[in-house]
């Protein structure tokens, strides 16, 4: 069974955000950039599922820029068997991102493709559904454990208010929340033979997907500061506050 | 999440742009290494000192070791750490392959090894020691002694020691006790007291490998009858069947020092009661083999010097953004707040800046002579390699003494930024003051590292040495003397670079007439020569940062903020050297007029 996982290169979780003077977009130079923590744990629970003998192979897309490499570079070092590289410059939108994935799929078949639910650059949460639609497979959203067997994906999906375990038939698109594991650190001999490991690199273009970005940004700025807030000096007051000035109750 | 945040960009910076290191790929080891592989590895590295290393800093710090019946306990969080730091494969990065290491490039170790030194100084101590053993057997060791002792060490199940010190020396170990006795296995027994043993004795390996100085009776006096032994802490003989037996060796730790800092580190005093050892090398020749792995410790320690330094900017710049307190000379900087944050002062700003200007400067230097230390191993040609191990043995004092001397000045610096609150233990920059307080001292202090330089690095070979670092700098000032862009540069560097040859001058030929004059001045002069390094590699890195910035780079930030710290350290720390001069050529009489008595 092949797994195929993809991953996209993010600003670090770790690093302040700055929006641009010109309120065109974030501040991406001189910015310290690394693999989107949520596809992460889908590179882990792959090289799991290769590990415990359920996957064959796995193998990590990406798409955006040649600077991608480092990031499948690290997806490789983690455990992927090789890795795909859809290279362009251009701004790639969750539409494109799922229509090259579908392109990679059709060459690649696969039984299960992992993604991150969402990337912690624009949060949109819609690669993977989109992928789905458009392949016409199963989908798995937002899932905190994975068990494949032959013919049968069972997952268990949080959602508000608990758990949902569902049961799937493959062929799948998975997209994976925080606590589906805890991905591992690269070990340095893993990160040299990773170094021998192949790269493929394509062009949307050989796909026959066309990137054109469908959405225009229109203006990024800063959320707004938060004000401070009041002191109650009872319940009774913080209840009539709360019903009669933010009409929550 | 801890505060520190390694310098990815700047390590980047220096080993493709200033050292050019994708040049070397016909050395052996370097081929292997693209940018984007050095990339991977530093940024792993990075994740493993952030997320693992420096959380368990401060905790080390206030448990400390536990000592108890001859056994230490590490502080919490130390064997997980050790376990993630070991199973990652980090403490083999430039270990032989054939061994379980991965023959990185010394370069890369160095850089590994400055993350782990920012995140914690104490903990570092442990995979430091460990790959010194490493580096001793592999190259004095016989086939037999790597098979049984190589992998277990890479793979970090065993650890490693260093016993040179005994109670009544440390600096001059000619005087050493320690017996060793040959048996009649051919195998040695070995009796005396080492003390100041790091990681002598701890928790977290099954076996600790001593390498142990001794003295073999007979053998003649002072350093020429030392030789080295392997003494591990459990002994392994196997029987006809195949089967293991394993002994307790008599090797004990017989207490743990309590100290100013490096709390989570062990320092032991050791023990040895006729425990069984094997020679490590040729007999009489201890003191050689040490001295051999002596430059890569020492470049080890100065690169610790650096860490702690990198670390104390990060806390107190962080600390300075957020602290508001007066108001901006010039008028208020946020005058919608109460009061402007500190950073606005010039003397806050002096501060950082110097701490910035030593780590930069010091990273591209150290980083400089890691390859050296790479090249006059392994590089093709002779001449090559001799020019390299001139660089390396004239420097290896100077980088030493400097910068864990600028180190610990920035960490005080570091802690002057937080005020009062820099003096309570919470904040955690204290403790960096006294952790990188042991830098100066061990593997020989500043002082030690200055007369090394004087005394015996200047004369050698008709001053050969000093060229490997004169005639680069000299190269550099004639090509870019008469660039306007670089005059805010090189104009110094000329400047101070005149200085250094005055100060040479002096000192070869009044050291001449009477030893002292030259000795007076030792750590003057070294301290002038470090200076003058560092502005020579200021220099390159601003000329690099021009020419970027023309080309419209789209890091002009990073490239902007070279040029501003590189102009700090031209104006503001360049120009002790004027002082230095006169200091060194005073000579002896200021410091022996007094007679012994008087003190």
């Amino acid at each position: 069974m092949k797994v195929l996982v993809a991953v996209k290169r993010v600003v670090d979780a770790n690093v302040n955000i700055r929006v641009k003077a010109d309120a065109t977009g974030v501040e991406l130079s001189n910015v310290k950039m690394a693999m989107n923590p949520f596809d992460e744990i889908g590179v882990e629970e792959a090289v799991r599922l290769k590990e415990s003998g359920t996957a064959s192979e796995v193998v990590a897309v990406s798409a955006g820029s040649s600077a991608c490499q480092e990031t499948l570079r690290t997806a490789l070092a983690m455990g992927a068997d090789r890795a795909i590289l859809v290279n362009t410059d251009m701004e790639l939108q969750p539409l494109a991102v799922a229509k090259i994935l579908k392109a990679i799929v059709d060459r690649e078949n696969p039984k299960v493709i992992l993604l991150g639910k969402q990337a912690i650059d624009d949060d949109s949460n819609a690669t993977g559904q989109m992928l789905a639609a458009l392949l016409g497979w199963s989908q798995g959203t937002h899932i905190s454990k994975l068990l494949v067997t032959d013919n049968e994906v069972e997952i268990t999906r949080e959602i508000d208010g608990g758990l949902e375990t569902l049961k799937l038939t493959p062929p799948s698109v998975l997209t994976t929340d925080l606590r589906l594991n805890e991905p591992r650190y690269a070990s340095l001999p893993n990160i040299m033979k990773a170094k021998k490991k192949p790269i493929d690199e394509v062009i949307p273009e050989e796909l026959g997907v066309d990137v054109t970005p469908r959405l225009t940004v229109l203006k990024v700025e800063e959320p707004p500061k938060r004000s401070a807030g009041v002191k109650v000096s009872s319940v009774k007051e913080l209840v009539e506050k709360l019903r009669d000035e933010a009409g929550v109750i | 999440m801890s505060h520190y945040q390694a310098p990815v960009r700047d390590f980047l910076f220096v080993l493709d742009e200033v050292l050019g290191v994708s040049a070397y790929g016909n050395v052996e080891g370097f081929g292997d290494v693209g940018t984007d592989l050095a990339t991977t590895i530093i940024g792993e590295a990075a994740k493993l000192a952030e997320d693992v290393i420096a959380p368990i800093n401060q905790m080390g710090d206030q448990q400390g070791c536990h000592f108890e019946n001859g056994v230490v306990t590490t502080p919490s969080g130390y064997r997980e750490a050790f376990r993630a730091y070991a199973e990652g494969g980090w403490i083999g990065v430039s270990a032989d392959p054939d061994h379980g290491g991965q023959g990185l490039p010394h370069v890369y170790a160095s850089v590994i090894g400055e993350m782990m030194a920012s995140a914690s100084l104490a903990f570092e101590t442990y995979p430091g020691l460990i790959s010194g053993a490493i580096e001793a057997i592999e190259r004095h060791g016989t086939p037999e002694q790597k098979e049984t002792y190589l992998p277990q060490l890479i793979a970090g199940k065993w650890g490693g020691t260093m016993n040179l010190t005994e109670p009544h020396c440390g600096t001059d170990l000619g005087l050493i006790k320690t017996r060793a006795e040959v048996k009649d296995d051919g195998s040695y027994s070995l009796t005396g007291t080492k003390i100041f043993i790091t990681a002598g004795e701890h928790d977290l390996t099954e076996n600790i490998i001593h390498l142990v100085l001794a003295r073999i009776p007979g053998s003649p006096e002072g350093v020429r009858g030392i030789s080295l032994f392997i003494v591990p802490k459990f002994l392994a003989s196997g029987d006809s069947e195949g089967s293991m037996e394993v002994t307790r060796n008599n090797v004990v730790c017989s207490s743990v020092e309590r100290k100013m800092g490096l709390k989570a580190s062990s320092t032991c005093v050791m023990s040895f009661d006729s425990a069984t050892g094997y020679l490590l090398g040729e007999s009489n020749k201890g003191m050689r083999a040490m001295f051999t792995m002596m430059n890569a410790a020492r470049l080890g320690v100065a690169i610790q010097g650096i860490g702690v330094s990198e670390s104390a900017y990060q806390m107190a710049s962080t600390y300075a953004r957020e602290r508001c307190q007066g108001r901006a000379l010039n008028g208020p900087a946020k005058p919608n707040q109460v009061a402007d944050p500190i950073i606005v002062h010039p003397d806050v700003r002096r501060m950082l800046l110097t701490m910035r200007a030593y780590n930069e400067g010091a990273r591209a230097l150290a980083l400089w002579t890691g390859l050296q230390i790479d090249l006059s191993r392994k590089h093709p040609d002779q001449g090559t390699r001799r020019n390299a191990s001139d660089f390396v043995a004239l420097m290896t004092p100077v980088i030493k003494a400097c910068f864990t001397d600028m180190g610990f000045e920035s960490a005080n610096l570091g802690l002057q930024c937080f005020g009062g609150h820099g003096y309570v233990s919470d904040t955690g920059i204290e403790q960096l003051v006294r952790d990188a307080r042991i830098t100066q001292i061990y593997e020989g202090t500043s002082g030690i590292q200055a007369l090394d330089l004087v005394g015996r690095k200047l004369p050698a070979h008709a001053g050969r040495y000093l060229r490997s670092l004169f005639h680069p700098i000299d190269s550099f000032i004639q090509e870019n003397g008469e660039d306007p862009e670089l005059k805010d540069f090189v104009l110094p560097l000329a400047k101070s670079f005149a200085r250094v040859q005055q100060a040479t001058s002096w000192i070869v030929e009044h050291g001449m007439q009477n030893p002292e004059h030259g000795a007076a001045g030792a750590s003057d002069y070294l301290r002038m020569l470090g200076l003058v390094a560092l502005a020579y590699m200021w220099a390159r890195m601003a000329k690099i940062s021009l020419s970027q910035i023309q080309k419209g780079s789209e890091d002009r930030q990073f490239y902007e903020g070279k040029l501003d710290v590189g102009r700090f350290f031209m104006a503001r720390i360049l120009p002790d050297t004027s002082s230095l001069l006169s200091k060194i050529s005073s000579g002896a009489d200021p410091v022996m007029r007094m007679p012994s008595e008087a003190f």
